[in-house]
């Protein structure tokens, strides 16, 4: 007889500890952040004095980058001098809130992955993943939560506490010609109807869905699955246009000239992966902690075959945008890769080494596919590797080649990890860890690969 | 010494598995099964040795991607340097985003055209061969098992009448050669 999971005191003094240091780390971030003009002047000056500072950007490429990198008072203004220091220390203000943005929009994008991969269970009746639904009602549990971080933190970018947004700024806007006629879109009453808007549809199918899957367990009865089947495909249309627009609206509106047709694609394939290896993680973890014992091999190598198709699916779209900015090279396109690929090489990179080649190599084989500790070991690789992908979609775009990775960003990591930990397995302990009352539960219990021993 | 064997038919998937299980068990040889669609876990069932088809296909596939590298260097860098997209740089590792579609499709192509000829060279398939199939029926909806007699042919006919078959024929190997 399985036993319902109860929330430890491991993972509480785990993700709480996570939390505190986290938070040092962030008013570490927003310490060392100028608050002047001058101030940003002297940090400049002293990145460039010890310039064996390791694996930095700056220094060498000052003024060549600046063409693109992020064209905010830039070149439109012609017959303005350009302030440069204006700029830079625009980049060095946006520094702590561009790296907070990270770590929200990625465990909130995780979060938002597993909801759809289990809308996907749901429309499509899927009979194997039945024992796994408790996991991802858990980590659908944190949506709510991470939605309303990364509102609050476009919230600030609306009040000008930084400078994310440009084309928040209305200065900026009559300068700039492209983001005028962008307007009508951009615009900061309508950006908050939309984000609340998907925020709201998001969280509402979690809420439907999770008390008609608790109801569920009590009443032996065909009308919730059909509820919930009904939901789930409803709102998976919901789910792909709103995610596509959420993709627009809170990162490439970072960039406001520049646009990509499959971006909203690119998006959801990195959440979608990072969200399908997160249940594994968490699966494999409980699983160790003798809670899943309905959980066979089987169900593991299914996940590990879906984070290897949807890593490769990530590549594909990774490439496809790069191919064909990098082939037509037009320069209002292209500025988005050449700051990445000047300021950023190593990062930009390796993601697609930590992606698609890692995955790609080690899970191809069936039998690394049910092995635990590879599941754990690529999937580990596998976050990293995507948060470095939002990390490259926000950070070229909001601070230029002023980016480091220190205390600030690492701090900014773990107090997310750490909500999203304490949320996430609070939620799981909240309900009972088998959804008993689904019609396909024998199935997905007894579920077994027929070329798995 | 006449050699015979067994064609026994089924006309289900599950009973025919079942039945497989025990012939194994009895430990007497099976030659062939001939069914009308793949039945998973046939090839567990029997015994066999797992494919190594995937290893071949893996190398078949690196074949490929190192012919499209080689050919399309040679194409556009070595034999006649093009200046495509204003980016006349003549040189490979420059030019190689645009040749990464060449080398998925050349890997694909590979690697699956290589996989399916070894799999008819290993299967003894080529165009126009004549159908083995030794009863018509197995290509509709009978399974069919090509099977030792065992020691004792009454008794093994009676176990094969257990387990579910709907008919059994007894060859005779040598009256076929002639």
């Amino acid at each position: 007889m399985y036993k319902d999971y109860k929330f430890s005191n491991q993972i509480k003094v785990l993700s709480i500890s996570l939390i505190l240091i986290g938070l040092l780390g962030i008013l570490y971030g927003f310490y060392k952040a100028p608050s002047t003009v001058e101030e940003s002047k002297e940090i400049v000056a002293s990145m460039s004095h010890d310039s064996d500072h390791g694996g930095y950007g700056y220094g060498d490429s000052d003024h060549e980058g600046y063409g693109y990198g992020d064209s905010d008072h830039g070149h439109e203004s012609s017959g303005h001098e350009y302030d440069h220091d204006k700029h830079v220390f625009n980049q060095l203000h946006n520094k702590p809130w561009a790296a907070i943005y990270v770590p929200a929009l990625f465990f909130m994008m995780i979060s938002l992955g597993v909801l759809a991969f289990y809308a996907i269970q749901r429309a499509s009746q899927a009979g194997w993943s039945i024992v796994l639904y408790r996991i991802m009602e858990g980590i659908t549990g944190y949506l709510f939560l991470g939605c309303v971080f990364v509102l609050i933190i476009l919230g600030f970018s609306a009040l000008k506490f930084n400078h994310l947004f440009i084309w928040m700024d209305p200065e900026v806007v009559a300068h700039d010609e492209i983001i005028r006629n962008k307007i009508g879109y951009l615009n900061i009453p309508f950006f908050f109807i939309r984000a609340i808007v998907y925020v709201a549809g998001w969280v509402i199918y979690r809420e439907i869905t999770r008390r008609l899957s608790l109801q569920q367990d009590e009443k032996n009865d065909i009308s919730v699955h059909k509820k919930l089947f009904k939901f789930s495909a409803g709102f998976l249309v919901f789910f792909l246009v709103s995610e596509s627009m959420m993709s627009w609206d809170w990162i490439m509106s970072i960039d406001p000239h520049w646009f990509s047709t499959l971006f909203g694609w690119y998006v959801f394939a990195g959440m979608f992966v990072s969200g399908i290896t997160t249940i594994a993680l968490i699966t494999i973890y409980l699983k160790s902690k003798n809670y899943l014992e309905f959980v066979n091999n089987s169900h593991i190598h299914d996940l590990a075959k879906f984070m290897f198709g949807v890593s490769i699916f990530w590549a594909y779209l990774w490439f496809s945008q790069f191919m064909l900015i990098w082939y037509s090279n037009i320069p209002e396109e292209v500025t988005y890769f050449i700051t990445r690929i000047e300021d950023y090489n190593f990062l930009f990179f390796g993601m697609v080494v930590l992606n698609l080649i890692f995955p790609l190599i080690v899970l191809m084989n069936s039998d690394f596919k049910k092995t635990n500790f590879i599941v754990i070991l690529t999937g580990i690789v596998i976050i990293i590797g995507h948060y470095i992908d939002v990390y490259n979609m926000i950070m070229p775009s909001a601070v230029g080649d002023m980016w480091s990775f220190g205390p600030a960003e690492i701090g900014e990591f773990m107090f997310f990890l750490g909500v999203f930990l304490y949320v996430v397995f609070r939620a799981i302990s909240k309900a009972p860890i088998l959804a008993k009352g689904d019609p396909f539960i024998e199935e997905s219990k007894t579920f077994q690969y027929y070329n798995l021993d | 010494m006449s050699s015979k064997s067994l064609h026994v038919l089924f006309d289900d998937d599950d009973i025919l598995l079942d039945a497989v299980k025990q012939i194994v068990k009895s430990k007497i040889h099976i030659n062939e099964i001939y069914t009308p669609f793949p039945v998973h876990g046939l090839d567990k069932a029997m015994k066999l040795k797992p494919t190594n088809i995937s290893i071949a296909t893996f190398i078949y596939g690196c074949l490929g991607f190192t012919v499209s590298v080689m050919m399309m260097n040679y194409i556009m860098i070595v034999d006649w340097p093009q200046n495509i997209g204003g980016k006349p740089s003549f040189s490979y590792i420059e030019n190689m985003p645009a040749f990464v579609p060449i080398m998925f499709e050349m890997t694909v192509f590979f690697a699956a055209h290589l996989m399916v000829i070894t799999f008819y060279l290993k299967s003894k398939l080529w165009p126009f061969k004549n159908a083995e199939n030794p009863h018509p029926s197995t290509t509709d909806d009978k399974f069919l098992i090509d099977m030792e007699t065992g020691t004792n042919v009454a008794k093994t006919k009676t176990m094969l009448k257990k387990l579910g078959a709907i008919s059994i024929y007894v060859i005779n190997n040598d009256e076929d050669e002639k």
